[in-house]
């Protein structure tokens, strides 16, 4: 505590000048990587400059009153009547300022909302809480997760590099190609935004919103979700891989692989029968990935908020019940999400059957994912 | 702690109640205001608390001391909290205090009333506090309460909605009273155009309450009833749109910020000229823009909700309305400006605060422009740098108006002045470390930090920290201020009727302490 409290006051101190000398910390906006973006810098320079050049001199002319107009100097006060033409003038002027200002601002709009032409496009899904991202036409879609360790959030191992802000599975898109993204939510609000491209879109439940980027150059870019979306708001970061165009090419011919085998193994899976111990290890998998956030690693939820999976009135309930709040979620509790669509047959089998054999919970029951194959119709 | 009686009039009226009597049953103005303020300020420690143990968490990456949905709730009841218990019912606590005795009325208009705006308070604040104990804790939807998010939360979220209902009951029967009293209880001769700045900005702002503050509970109760009801207003599924909350929202909150900075805006203008030893420069220009900003300020609230995705025309109309709110604003700054200009000018408290107030609001203004403009608003929107800039303009700006007025008044009211080197400490600490917390979010979210997030990525670890340490002074610095203020009303140096050579006014006519009962006779104005 006290070496943090000295780290403190040292930073306090030094802080500006330190970050400048290891390049963490910055003063200004990220390097801009599209058009938008680097248009977004302009005129936030641009703009910046003028309000700043006017304070400044509303300061002045505020400090040279404080410093010379001061009674203790002797200073009588001059009463001097109202001047319309003053008023009309420094009413005049901000507004021809602003005028000024909305000018290069509405031309960047019209750049920015235009999604028209594109090369390629992506369906981008805010859930709580990651990414889906479906690239139409091309028979690719995934979840893009967190992949910080729960360790490093909890301060129990240090944090890496890209603390907070790293997936497991990026967007990836072409180089040089206009991206159209379309926008939405499958449960509540998000915001999908990337600093470095000058894109932030609401993610709305029941609304598809469009915005674009052609990033410039290759490279890995960060961003986080920025409209508030529950408890683990801070916490569903978005990556984008922008690569050359034959490199992309080949990531979406993996894809394209990875997902017929992913439906192969699925329907391969629709008909086989499960041991309880096979379910069980890939449900606490999925548990750790999907549930946990809310029900805690220990199953014992949250009072109030989040049920408790050990002993809880529907994982120790009938099958049927438990089966059905996983696939279709709660109508009391909508911070239950529906999983139908989010986790495969096999996954959902899994976790049921993890739950009701595990933290205290031991009925022995076994969920097969045709059971759930079933119950989906 | 027990207020005396003021003055010989307290003595004619043996019968008055006493004890906590005095203060339930209260229908005097002038105990009224002290019960705002006071129940205030104690909201305002409380939201303080709340703030503290929010940068606590943020003192460094990774998760230390709340959990993230507790850290949700602390963030949302920090925002109700301030708005809603603590700056509003200041404002009409020193509304309460100063408008009779400005406008030579012998009270408000309706005192029963006024006693109920009160004590409706305490409930609400009881509902909003305790809902931190409700069964899943208190909402953690941000104040801004967006749904579907909203929709997902626990009995907290009811008990908020309905403390919401109260302390709107209460805002809007407090801004009638306001309204009623400033245009049938002016003392003759005192025509609308001769009325102080103080009570100018209030009869707008009071305008201003009665037509937004309805809108809120309007789009609270559809929460309430999309929760409870099966309604489906804001559910897509259901026909429903969850942008039409933000935008009825907004409507409400757009005005709200101005209705939080008009007042101030006329502590301000009574206290400079007070300490230039002029007049007020452009009277009729402050009044026009103080309508003016009124009025525009009901025109502009889409610009909060850039990203959601509005057609270009919307994002242009909003664009060029919140520039436009710019012109008035940069004309009152010009003129207080002016009315510094060849003053004698002179820094007690009272006027230290007032320039700290003009210093930080220039740069919670200029950043206001920089937000305005759609492009870059879509990347600073929701960051940190909103962050900083409606701190500058509502903390800072608001608060050091009102420390600005209280330091200004607390002589008359009190009847002995406060201790002017302790006020000169409170005005240096509270700047410094307000902008030793405020400033560096500037660069948090140029940077990219998001607001509303319990952690955060290593980059942003230099300026949290200093953030941090910013605001744990800034919180301490305000333990000085009231001890300053308990100082003053158990005693001191006794103040003189006008107490600031300066100073112009009714209220100056008057013994200090001012007496239980005034003006039973109307004064006079020429």
């Amino acid at each position: 505590m006290m070496r943090d409290l000295a780290k403190a006051a040292m930073v306090a101190l030094l802080a500006p000048g330190m970050a400048i000398a290891n390049g963490e910390a910055k003063f200004g906006f990220q390097t801009p990587q599209t058009i938008v973006a680097h248009e977004i810098y302009d005129l936030h320079l641009l703009v910046l400059g003028i309000v700043v050049v006017i304070a400044l001199g509303v300061f002045a002319v505020v400090a040279y009153a404080m410093l010379r107009h001061r009674r203790s100097l002797g200073h009588q006060a001059k009463q001097f009547d109202d001047n319309k033409a003053v008023q009309i003038l420094w009413t005049a002027i901000p507004l021809l300022i602003v005028v000024g200002l909305a000018f290069p601002a509405t031309r960047t709009v019209s750049v920015m909302k235009d999604t028209s032409n594109p090369d390629m496009t992506i369906k981008v899904t805010g859930y709580q809480w990651k990414w889906r991202y479906d690239y139409l036409g091309e028979d690719v879609s995934f979840y893009s997760d967190l992949s910080t360790a729960r360790e490093q959030i909890e301060n129990k191992v240090p944090k890496g590099e890209n603390y907070l802000l790293e997936v497991d599975n990026p967007m990836v898109v072409p180089v040089g190609k206009k991206v159209r993204i379309l926008v939405t939510a499958n449960d509540v609000i998000h915001s999908w935004w990337v600093p470095a491209f000058g894109v932030k879109q609401d993610a709305i439940v029941g609304y598809v919103r469009d915005s674009w980027f052609t990033v410039d150059t290759p490279g890995i870019y960060r961003g986080q979700c920025a409209e508030l979306c529950g408890k683990e708001h801070g916490f569903m970061p978005i990556v984008v891989e922008a690569v050359p165009e034959e490199k992309y090419r080949t990531w979406l011919t993996e894809q394209q692989t990875k997902g017929k085998a992913a439906i192969a193994a699925a329907s391969a899976a629709a008909g086989k029968t499960y041991a309880l111990d096979e379910l069980k290890t890939e449900g606490e998998k999925v548990y750790g990935r999907s549930c946990a956030a809310c029900h805690q690693a220990n199953g014992q939820g949250v009072p109030g908020a989040f049920p408790a999976i050990a002993h809880g009135a529907i994982t120790t309930g009938p099958v049927a019940g438990h089966i059905d709040i996983v696939l279709n979620g709660s109508k009391k509790n909508p911070a239950m999400a529906a999983w139908k669509g989010q986790l495969s047959d096999l996954e959902i089998a899994a976790v049921i059957t993890y739950e009701r054999n595990a933290f205290g919970n031991a009925l022995g029951d076994v969920v097969q994912p045709n059971q759930i194959a079933a119950a989906a119709k | 702690m027990e207020i005396p009686l003021r003055g010989p009039e307290a003595v004619a009226h043996a019968d008055y109640p006493t004890g906590i009597r005095r203060w339930l049953t209260a229908t005097n103005h002038k105990d009224i205001g002290t019960l705002y303020l006071s129940f205030s300020f104690a909201m305002f420690l409380v939201g303080g608390v709340m703030a503290l143990t929010i940068r606590a968490e943020l003192f460094q990456p990774g998760l230390q001391i709340v959990q993230p949905e507790f850290f949700n709730q602390l963030t949302t009841l920090h925002g109700l909290i301030m708005l809603f218990g603590a700056f509003m019912p200041a404002f009409v606590g020193f509304a309460n205090w100063q408008i009779p005795l400005m406008i030579g009325a012998p009270d408000m208009a309706f005192p029963r009333l006024n006693n109920f705006s009160f004590w409706l308070l305490p409930p609400a604040a009881i509902l909003l506090i305790g809902s931190l104990f409700a069964p899943g804790g208190a909402t953690g939807a941000g104040w801004t309460l967006y749904p579907p998010l909203s929709v997902q939360m626990g009995p907290g979220m009811d008990m908020a909605i309905f403390a919401i209902h109260i302390l709107g009951v209460s805002s809007i029967m407090g801004s009638i009273n306001i309204v009623v009293t400033i245009l049938n209880m002016r003392a003759p001769g005192m025509t609308l155009m001769k009325m102080p700045m103080f009570v100018w900005t209030w009869f707008v702002t009071a305008y201003m309450i009665i037509l937004v503050m309805p809108v809120l509970a309007g789009a609270v109760t559809m929460l309430l009833t999309d929760r409870h009801f099966d309604t489906h207003f804001f559910n897509a599924a259901g026909g429903g749109d969850p942008v039409l909350f933000q935008h009825i929202l907004w409507f409400f909150g757009h005005p709200e910020v101005y209705i939080l900075v008009l007042p101030t805006f006329g502590i301000v203008s009574q206290v400079i000229p007070t300490f230039a030893r002029k007049r007020l420069y452009g009277y009729r220009s402050m009044v026009v823009a103080t309508c003016a900003i009124g009025i525009i300020s009901c025109l502009v609230w889409a610009h909060h909700m850039f990203t959601v995705g509005m057609p270009v025309g919307g994002q242009l109309f909003f664009m060029y309305a919140s520039l436009l709110v710019a012109v008035p604003t940069g004309v009152k700054v010009f003129n207080w400006t002016a009315t510094m200009w060849e003053g004698s000018l002179s820094f007690e408290t009272p006027m230290l605060f007032a320039v700290g107030f003009l210093f930080v609001f220039v740069c919670g203004g200029i950043t206001g422009v920089i937000l305005a403009i759609v492009p870059v608003d879509v990347q600073l929107q929701d960051t940190y740098y909103i962050i900083a800039h409606f701190h500058y303009t509502m903390v800072a700006a608001s608060l050091f108006g009102m420390y600005a007025g209280t330091y200004y008044w607390l002589p008359k009211w009190t009847g002995h002045m406060y201790d002017e080197t302790l006020g000169r400490w409170h005005f240096w600490l509270s700047m410094i470390f307000f902008n030793i917390t405020f400033f560096p979010m500037h660069f948090l979210g140029l940077a990219g930090m998001p607001r509303r997030i319990p952690d955060y990525p290593l980059q942003f670890a230099d300026f949290n920290m200093i953030a941090t340490i910013g605001a744990f002074g800034f919180g301490l610095s305000q333990v000085l201020f009231v001890y300053t203020v308990i100082k003053c009303v158990r005693g001191g140096q006794p103040a003189t009727a006008r107490v600031w050579d300066g100073a112009e006014g009714l209220e100056w006519t008057l013994p200090s302490p001012v007496p239980h009962h005034t003006f039973q006779t109307p004064p006079v104005v020429a």
